[in-house]
């Protein structure tokens, strides 16, 4: 049987009767089965580790599966927001000095999970990663089947290395022509979720494939595996290749699986969509779903009050450099708060050795230690009522970022950058030329 | 079981910001979490919903969010089961995980309006808008989740297994 990538990446991990799958088996298994799952790395944060904790005391085990891979990073209301954020984070701090986890993550050697655990050479091409954050999808550009779960399914993961999962079929989204200078992997997955619509890919993969991926960066690769979810996906998936294998390189510790980490040439698709992105202008996404989207030029007259750049989507060193490339001489609009979050430590220390916080600060942007705060209207940048936010976050929900009556304009970081200098929603060339 | 109560009824993609604003996050208690269940887009809920109650909404219902937070809200503030025409996946999954029952029905999630009267057969999967006089048949669960379900959900199931030794825990690899 011609096989996915998804399909592979599932038999390489299935087990039946504490078993995994013989080469015939594996070889067989395809979309819609129900199959028991080995992951190779388990992610809970502040917000939702508290609960797994909870349900992984029911389960009667005194330790978790493997101490090394079970991750806990501390970064959505951290640096602790509050007394009651405080005690949660208190409570998974002593979790995992019990349970001797190699892997927790504390703020000052932290960063945002899905910007630090590729960093840190924690996920590897191949591998099955559970989650429980809906944007631990993001790891499937480096060749990895990794999905969002809650807290309970996490709890369990924690206690037995196994989830359940139903093998999910796939679209393929291939993406043709020539990339336009300020087009990234935000503008191409916008407009892949603007076709597909928010429950488009719905208990499915996506593949992304084509001429436009195959070039594409490491960092717009996951980017747009980041925002599989909002189209519903269970994951986003590149086949592994030479700048996946640049990214790893002196990072990860762990081997490769051996064979080709690619969908067979045959392979069965749910569907195909084509995106040619020749005449293809930065994207933005409107209140209030990712799916409504549209070409910059063609938002209209949008005044905004507040610029975040940064988060698990948008917050690595080259999203910065692409923020820096439009701030930098410019200032930021008097009447817009602008705010920066490097994705992790080791990116705030890169874009200072570079110059690229000094830029941010002489454009009078705030620079914040790395956290999710601002992206969940948790904390770090939180919008009133009638406000309006450009961001290159992921989501624009009501009241995602604060008050039910405010907005969130979802770009990359060049759109949000040159918004932030004109003071409304603005391409990059309009505040350039 | 049976199910008897008043419907709550929305639309499509309410996500899990809407059924539980990030901002309440900072607890995980139950119950204070239901006390802002849905507030952002319907003040009336939290304060109006009766144990036994019924929520429906169109495609997409818990879009958005892994935060196991938004079933145990809507748990927590009494509702016995939830009618939509589709479930974000995260959702269902942890829906089915804490014991909440999750029913996708297109027809009976579309045509009901808040405050009619519901009634829900969870072993058959009958649904009756009492209201309306009319009856519908949600879709069947698949046989694995159906054990999942009869089991008492995942972490019974799983507390179970581990009892009787049937995981291998000492894998290594890392």
């Amino acid at each position: 049987m011609k096989q996915t990538l998804a399909e592979k990446l599932i038999a390489s991990h299935a087990v039946v009767n504490g078993r995994r799958l013989t080469p015939d088996e594996r070889s067989t298994l395809g979309a819609d089965r129900f199959v028991e799952v080995e992951v190779d790395l388990v992610l809970a944060n502040d917000i939702t580790a508290p609960i797994a904790m909870r349900e992984f005391a029911k389960l009667g085990v005194a330790s978790v599966f493997d101490p090394r891979a079970v991750v806990f990073v501390a970064d959505h209301f951290t640096p602790n927001k509050d007394i009651a954020s405080a005690e949660h984070c208190a409570l998974m701090r002593r979790f995992a000095v019990e349970q001797g986890l190699t892997h927790y993550y504390d703020v000052g050697r932290a960063g945002i999970e899905h910007v630090l655990l590729p960093e840190e050479g924690l996920v590897a091409p191949g591998d099955v990663v559970v989650g429980a954050d809906s944007h631990t999808c993001t790891y499937g550009a480096l060749g990895a089947f990794a999905t969002g779960m809650g807290s309970t399914d996490i709890a369990v993961a924690m206690a037995t290395g196994i989830v359940w999962m139903r093998v999910p079929r796939t679209i393929r989204v291939e993406f043709t022509g020539e990339r336009q200078r300020w087009v990234g992997g935000k503008d191409l997955i916008l407009r892949a979720i603007g076709e597909l619509g928010v429950d488009g890919a719905r208990y499915q993969a996506l593949e992304f494939a084509g001429a436009v991926i195959d070039a594409l960066p490491i960092s717009g690769r996951f980017t747009m595996a980041n925002m599989a979810i909002e189209a519903g996906a269970k994951a986003g998936l590149f086949c592994v290749d030479r700048i996946t294998d640049s990214y790893l390189e002196g990072r990860t510790h762990r081997d490769r699986p051996g064979g080709e980490l690619r969908a067979d040439p045959d392979a069965v698709y749910e569907s195909t969509l084509h995106l040619d992105v020749s005449d293809l202008d930065p994207q933005v996404a409107l209140p209030h779903l990712p799916e409504n989207v549209r070409s910059v030029g063609e938002v209209g007259e949008v005044s905004i009050d507040q610029v975040v750049i940064g988060s698990c989507t948008n917050g690595r060193l080259e999203d910065l450099r692409e923020a820096a490339a439009i701030l930098r001489g410019r200032r930021v609009h008097p009447g817009v708060r602008c705010i920066v979050l490097p994705g992790s430590q080791r990116v705030m220390l890169e874009a200072t050795r570079e110059g690229l916080i000094e830029t941010f600060v002489l454009a009078g942007a705030a620079v914040s230690t790395p956290t999710c705060g601002p992206c969940l209207g948790g904390h770090m940048g939180v919008l009133a009522s009638g406000e309006r936010a450009v961001s290159t976050t992921n989501r624009n929900f009501r009241g995602r970022m604060g008050h039910p009556q405010s907005e969130v304009y979802l770009s990359g970081p060049a759109v949000a950058a040159a918004s932030a200098v004109a003071g409304r929603i603005a391409s990059p060339e309009e505040v350039l030329s | 079981m049976r199910i008897c109560g008043t419907a709550w009824a929305y639309g499509d993609h309410v996500d899990t910001d809407a059924i539980i604003p990030a901002r309440y996050l900072m607890t995980s208690d139950p119950h204070e979490l239901a006390s802002h269940c849905m507030e952002d887009i319907d003040k009336s809920f939290a304060g109006g919903v009766h144990p036994g109650d019924v929520l429906l909404a169109g495609e997409n219902f818990g879009c958005g969010s892994s935060r196991e937070h938004a079933p145990l809200a809507i748990q927590a503030a009494g509702i016995g089961c939830v009618v939509a025409a589709s479930f974000a996946r995260i959702f269902f999954r942890n829906a089915l995980n804490i014991g909440l029952p999750v029913l996708v029905c297109p027809s009976a999630a579309r045509e009901a309006e808040t405050g009619q009267r519901m009634e829900v057969d969870l072993e058959t999967g009958a649904i009756a808008n009492r209201t309306l006089r009319t009856t519908h048949q949600a879709e069947p669960y698949p046989p694995f989740m159906l054990n999942l379900i009869a089991a008492g959900g995942w972490i019974e199931y799983t507390r179970r297994r581990l009892q009787a030794g049937e995981f291998n825990r000492s894998r290594t690899g890392h």
